[in-house]
C-alpha cells in the first residue's frame, strides 16, 4: 500500500507491504542505513529515530503508521559539515567503540536534551535506558551527553575524565 | 659516505601515548559508516538458512521443491551442493557446511535459499521439508566425559605430587554459558566475479582463516576467493568462526548474482559459538603462613557439538587454573566435552574467566580458613617476574606487576555508604533501602597475550607513503576496539610523520594479520607496523643521506632536502612481518614455555543486595590493570569499562539457558544484557612497566578487564549475604532461598 511521509526534510512516498517495518522502509527503500537493527524486539534501541519529534524504536512501528509524519534519522543531524552537539560529545568523549548502537544512542540523547538540556547523571541514565551498548560500559556515553548538554546551553563542557590527573 | 647521525623521530601529534580520537568516529556518528548489514549491490538476492529444530536427529529426507516453487526463489542448496570440503572448522575441520546425515545441535544449518527479497527468502527457508528421525541428545557434559566424548584432555602435573599442607579448602563451582551479544549480528555480501571466483564481504575477526575455510569448501584455488574486511558491530570472540561465509559464497556462485544475508537476533544466538559453561572441582592446601602447598583442579568445559576453539579454550582454563599465584605442587585435569549442546568457542577471556571465578573463591575461602586478610593472602602468593608459572613451569620473563596491582587496588578509596541512588531490582522498585546489605569483594586474574602452545603467531603490515603522508595497510580486523587508531599512532611515532591513515585490505593484497582475539592485535599487528615503519624511515634516510623525516620530508641539518611530495612520487613502501617470541607445545605433563606474555588485572566490586528478594545492584567496580604501556590511555579505559561490564553481566544476569540442547532465551528480552542503569561506576589505574615485547612495551588490554570482574562481584555478593555463591550468574534464588 501507498505510504507518504517526510524523512529528514524530504517528502517521500512508496508502495510498501502493510507489514513493512519503519526501520526496513528507512534502510531498504530509502537506503538510509545509519539506522541499525540490533534485536527486532524493541529492546536494544539501535533503530531509534524521531517521529514527530519523539524518539521511537523504528523496529516496533510499521512504515504505514508513520503516514504523514515527520521522521528524522541520524543522517539528518549534522548540517553543513558541522556535527550536532550530541555527535560532537560522543566524538570528543570517546562515547563509541564499534559504533553500532551509536546512531540510536544519539537520537535518544537528542530527544532527551530537547526536553531537558541540563539533565543530572541520573536523568541521563534514565533518559536513555532503553538503548543498549555492548562495548563501552556506558561511562563515556554519559560523559558525551553531559558534554552535549553543556554545548547546547552555551556553556563550556566539563573537562574529560582523563585530563587533570589520575 | 659516512652514515649520518640520525635523530629519533620527534614527538609527533597523534603518536603513541596520546588519547587520539578514532578515525572511524565521524562516519559512525553520522550514520554513514558501512557495516556488513548495510552492504548492497543492485540485483542482489537475499539469502536465508533452514535450520534444524532438533538438537539431535537423523536426516531421513530433504525435499526442496516446496521452497523452489515459491515465486522469486532463485536457488535452494543442500549438503549435496557443497562443491569442496563438506566440513569446516577454525582448528579442526569437523563441522558440516550443511548437515547431510546427522544433526548434532539445535539450529544446525540444513539448507540455504536465495530469493529476490528477504521475506521470500525466509518463507522459502521455512518451506524446505526435512524429515527427521529424532535421536536422544547427549546434553549432560558429565556423561559425555564418562563416555569419553572429548575434544581434548589436558593433564598437568608439576612438582612433588605428594606435597601437602595443613590447611585445606575444597570447592565445586559452575559458570553458565554466556553470549558475546555484539549489537551487530552476523551479516555479509558475496559477489561473484564472473570468472568462477567470488569476493566476500562478511563479519569476521580472522580474515585469512575465514578465507582458507571458504576456499576449501568451495573447492576453488586461493586466488579465486578474496575475503574483504568490512564494518563490524562488535565481536568479543563471536566472529572467530565461520558461519554464513561459505553459505553466502555458495549461493552467489550458484545464482551468479550478489547475495546478501543478515542473521536476525534469534538466528545469531544459534549462528555463533558461546562462552563454554564450566564445572570445576578444586582443592587448595596451604601452610599455616598462607603459602600455597598444593593446588588440585578438575575442569570440565562443555564444547557442545563441534570443536571450534574448544581445545585452545580448555588449554587456557587448565593452564590458568591456579591464577596469578606461585605454587610448586600442581595437578590439573581438564576435559572439553562433545555433546549435543550449542557449540562453544571464543569469548573475551577465553577459558581464563571461568577458572578465575573458581580459584578466587578458593583463595577467599582459604583466607577465611587461615583467618588471614584476603589481600595479604594473595600478596603472599603473588606470581611475579622471574617466578615459575604454577602450572606450566615456565619462567615469567616479561613484567608481571601482580603485587602492584593488588596494592594499588586495595589503596583506592571506597565509595561512601550512601553512594547509590538506585536500589537493587531496577525499575521494579520492590526493594526497600532498609533491607539492603552492602558487600565488597576482591579478585585478581591472569591471562596469556597472543597465541600459545607453539602456534606460529604472526602479523604482516605494510607502510607506504601516499597522499601527503603515510598509509598503513593491514588485514587486521577493527571490531570497535580502536585498532585503526592505535596502528596509526604507532606509525606516526615510528615514522615521525603525523599524517597517517589505516587502510584495511583484502586477503589477496597482504598476508595474514592473525585473529583479532587473544588481546593480540596491538602487540602483534602493532609490532608489524612498528617494524615496517621503522625500517621504512631508516631506508629513506639512508637513501637520501638525511638525518630526520618529518611531515615536510627528509631533513639534513634542519633543511628540507627532499619534500614529502617527492618521496610519495617515489612510491616508498615497506612490508614487515612480526612474530612474538616463540612458544612451545606442552609436554605430556603440560610443561613448557607455552605462553609469550601475560597480563594481570585486579577488581574490587561493591554491591548492594536485597537478601530477601535476591536482587543485586553492582554499585562500583574499581580496577588496577597491568598494561605495559598505554598507547592510547582513553582507548584503554574504554576497553576496561566495557570489559568490566561484560564481567558484571556474567556475574549477575547473563546466561543462555539450554534445556535438552535447546536455547530457551535466544532474544534480548530474555537474555539480559546490562543496561546503562546496571552499569557500575569504574575507577581504573593503569599500571605501566617497561619490558614487554609489544610496541613501546605495550601489552594487550582487551581481555583482562573481563577475567576477574566476575569473581570480584561474586565475592562482594558473598560478603553481603554470607551465602556460598558457587555459581555464576548469581540468580535471585541463589541469594534468597
Amino acid at each position: 500500500m501507498e505510504v507518504s511521509m517526510t524523512v529528514n526534510g524530504r517528502a517521500v512516498s512508496a508502495d510498501v507491504e502493510p507489514r513493512t517495518l519503519l526501520v526496513h522502509f528507512l534502510r531498504e527503500n530509502l537506503r538510509l542505513t545509519g539506522t541499525h537493527v540490533g534485536c527486532e524486539t524493541g529492546y536494544c534501541g539501535a533503530c531509534t529515530v524521531h517521529v514527530d519529534g519523539k524518539a521511537v524504536k523504528s523496529c516496533t512501528m510499521l512504515a504505514v503508521q508513520a503516514e504523514g509524519a515527520d521522521v528524522k534519522t541520524i543522517e539528518s543531524l549534522a548540517s553543513n559539515g558541522n556535527l550536532h552537539p550530541v555527535q560532537e560529545g560522543f566524538w570528543e568523549r570517546h562515547g563509541l567503540q564499534c559504533g553500532f548502537c551509536t546512531p540510536g544512542m544519539i537520537m535518544a540523547s537528542v530527544a532527551l536534551l530537547d526536553e531537558n538540556n541540563n539533565p543530572s547523571e541520573d536523568e541521563i541514565r534514565h533518559g536513555i535506558e532503553g538503548n543498549l551498548c555492548r562495548c563501552t560500559g556506558y561511562h563515556n556515553i554519559v560523559r558525551a551527553v553531559e558534554y552535549a548538554g553543556a554545548k547546547m546551553r552555551g556553556e563550556e563542557p566539563p573537562p574529560p575524565d582523563w585530563e587533570g590527573g589520575e | 659516505m659516512t652514515a649520518p647521525s640520525r635523530v629519533r623521530p620527534a614527538r609527533v601529534a597523534g603518536g603513541v601515548g596520546d588519547s587520539t580520537l578514532r578515525p572511524d568516529g565521524i562516519p559512525k556518528l553520522e550514520g554513514s559508516f558501512e557495516y556488513a548489514q548495510d552492504l548492497w549491490q543492485e540485483g542482489a538476492l537475499w539469502g536465508a538458512t533452514t535450520r534444524s529444530p532438533h538438537a539431535h536427529a537423523r536426516i531421513v529426507a530433504v525435499d526442496v521443491s516446496p521452497a523452489l516453487s515459491i515465486g522469486g526463489v532463485h536457488a535452494v542448496l543442500t549438503a549435496d551442493d557443497v562443491p569442496g570440503s563438506p566440513t569446516f572448522g577454525l582448528e579442526h575441520s569437523d563441522q558440516p557446511v550443511l548437515a547431510s546425515d546427522v544433526i548434532n545441535y539445535w539450529g544446525e544449518p540444513v539448507a540455504l535459499v536465495a530469493a529476490e527479497d528477504r521475506d521470500t527468502a525466509r518463507r522459502a527457508a521455512a518451506a524446505v521439508k526435512v524429515r527427521y528421525e529424532i535421536l536422544e541428545p547427549l546434553t549432560d557434559p558429565g556423561e559425555a566425559d564418562t563416555r569419553d566424548e572429548a575434544f581434548r584432555r589436558i593433564r598437568i602435573r608439576r612438582g612433588d605430587q605428594e606435597a601437602s599442607g595443613p590447611v585445606v579448602v575444597e570447592g565445586y563451582y559452575e559458570t553458565a554459558m554466556q553470549d558475546q551479544a555484539p549489537l551487530g549480528t552476523e551479516a555479509g555480501l558475496a559477489v561473484p566475479d564472473g570468472q568462477g571466483g567470488v569476493d566476500l564481504f562478511a563479519t569476521s575477526q580472522f580474515l585469512h582463516v575465514d578465507h582458507e575455510q571458504v576456499v576449501a569448501s568451495l573447492g576453488l584455488s586461493a586466488d579465486q576467493v578474496r575475503a574483504h574486511p568490512t564494518g563490524i558491530g562488535g565481536a568479543f570472540g563471536s566472529r572467530e568462526d565461520v558461519n554464513l561465509h561459505i553459505h553466502l559464497c555458495m549461493l552467489a556462485l550458484r545464482t551468479g548474482q550478489p547475495v546478501k544475508m543478515v542473521y536476525d537476533r534469534s538466528e545469531s544466538f544459534t549462528g555463533h559459538v558461546h562462552r563454554h559453561p564450566a564445572r570445576m572441582w578444586y582443592r587448595h592446601e596451604a601452610n599455616r603462613d598462607g603459602t600455597l602447598a598444593r593446588v588440585e583442579a578438575r575442569i570440565l568445559l562443555d564444547g557442545g557439538a563441534y570443536a571450534s576453539t574448544t581445545p585452545a579454550v580448555l588449554a587456557n582454563a587448565s593452564y590458568f587454573a591456579v591464577g596469578p599465584y606461585k605454587c610448586d605442587s600442581v595437578a590439573v585435569d581438564g576435559v572439553g566435552t562433545r555433546t549435543n549442546n550449542p557449540p562453544c568457542g571464543a569469548m573475551r577471556g577465553f577459558g581464563a574467566v571461568q577458572v578465575c571465578f573458581a580459584y578466587e573463591t578458593q583463595m577467599d575461602r582459604l583466607a577465611d580458613a587461615l583467618s588471614m586478610d584476603p589481600i595479604e593472602l594473595r600478596r603472599k602468593n603473588a606470581l611475579t617476574t622471574g617466578d615459575h608459572f604454577a602450572t606450566t613451569g615456565q619462567i615469567i620473563e616479561t613484567p608481571l606487576p601482580t603485587v602492584e596491582v593488588l596494592e594499588s587496588l586495595a589503596a583506592m578509596p571506597l565509595p561512601a555508604d550512601s553512594e547509590s541512588d538506585l536500589l537493587p531490582g531496577g525499575s521494579g522498585l520492590t526493594t526497600e533501602a532498609r533491607h539492603v546489605m552492602r558487600g565488597i569483594g576482591y579478585a585478581i586474574g591472569i591471562k596469556n597475550l597472543g597465541f600459545s602452545e607453539g602456534f606460529d603467531d604472526y602479523s604482516q603490515a605494510r607502510v607506504r607513503l601516499a597522499g601527503s603522508g603515510a598509509v598503513v595497510e593491514t588485514a587486521a580486523i577493527e571490531v570497535g576496539q580502536g585498532l585503526v587508531t592505535v596502528l596509526a599512532q604507532i606509525a606516526r611515532t615510528a615514522l615521525g610523520i603525523s599524517d597517517v591513515t589505516v587502510e584495511h585490505v583484502d586477503t589477496s593484497r597482504i598476508d595474514s594479520a592473525g585473529s583479532t582475539s587473544a588481546s593480540r592485535q596491538t602487540q602483534v599487528s602493532g609490532g608489524a607496523v612498528l617494524k615496517a615503519a621503522t625500517t621504512l624511515r631508516d631506508r629513506i634516510l639512508h637513501h637520501h643521506d638525511g638525518d630526520d623525516l618529518t611531515d615536510q620530508g627528509v631533513l639534513r641539518n634542519g633543511d628540507v632536502i627532499v619534500t614529502m611530495g617527492e618521496l610519495v612520487a617515489d612510491d616508498w613502501q615497506e612490508t614487515a612481518t612480526f612474530r612474538h617470541p616463540p612458544t612451545t607445545a606442552p609436554d605430556e605433563y603440560g610443561q613448557g614455555k607455552l605462553h609469550a606474555d601475560f597480563a594481570v588485572a585486579g577488581h574490587r566490586a561493591v554491591v548492594d543486595v536485597d537478601p530477601e528478594l535476591g536482587l543485586v545492584r553492582v554499585i562500583r567496580v574499581d580496577t588496577a590493570q597491568d598494561v605495559g604501556k598505554a598507547l592510547n590511555p582513553e582507548a584503554v579505559l574504554g576497553q576496561i569499562e566495557g570489559g568490566i561490564m561484560q564481567g558484571v553481566g556474567l556475574a549477575v544476569m547473563e546466561e543462555l539457558v539450554v534445556e535438552e540442547g535447546i536455547i530457551r532465551n535466544p532474544n534480548f528480552t530474555d537474555y539480559l544484557l546490562p543496561t546503562i542503569l546496571d552499569a557500575p561506576d569504574v575507577e581504573a589505574l593503569l599500571i605501566e612497566e617497561d619490558g614487554s615485547w609489544g610496541p613501546f612495551g605495550a601489552k594487550g588490554v582487551g581481555e583482562p578487564p573481563t577475567i576477574s570482574s566476575t569473581a570480584a562481584v561474586a565475592a562482594a555478593i558473598r560478603a553481603a549475604t554470607g551465602k556460598a555463591i558457587e555459581r555464576v550468574p548469581v540468580r535471585p534464588q541463589d541469594i534468597a532461598l
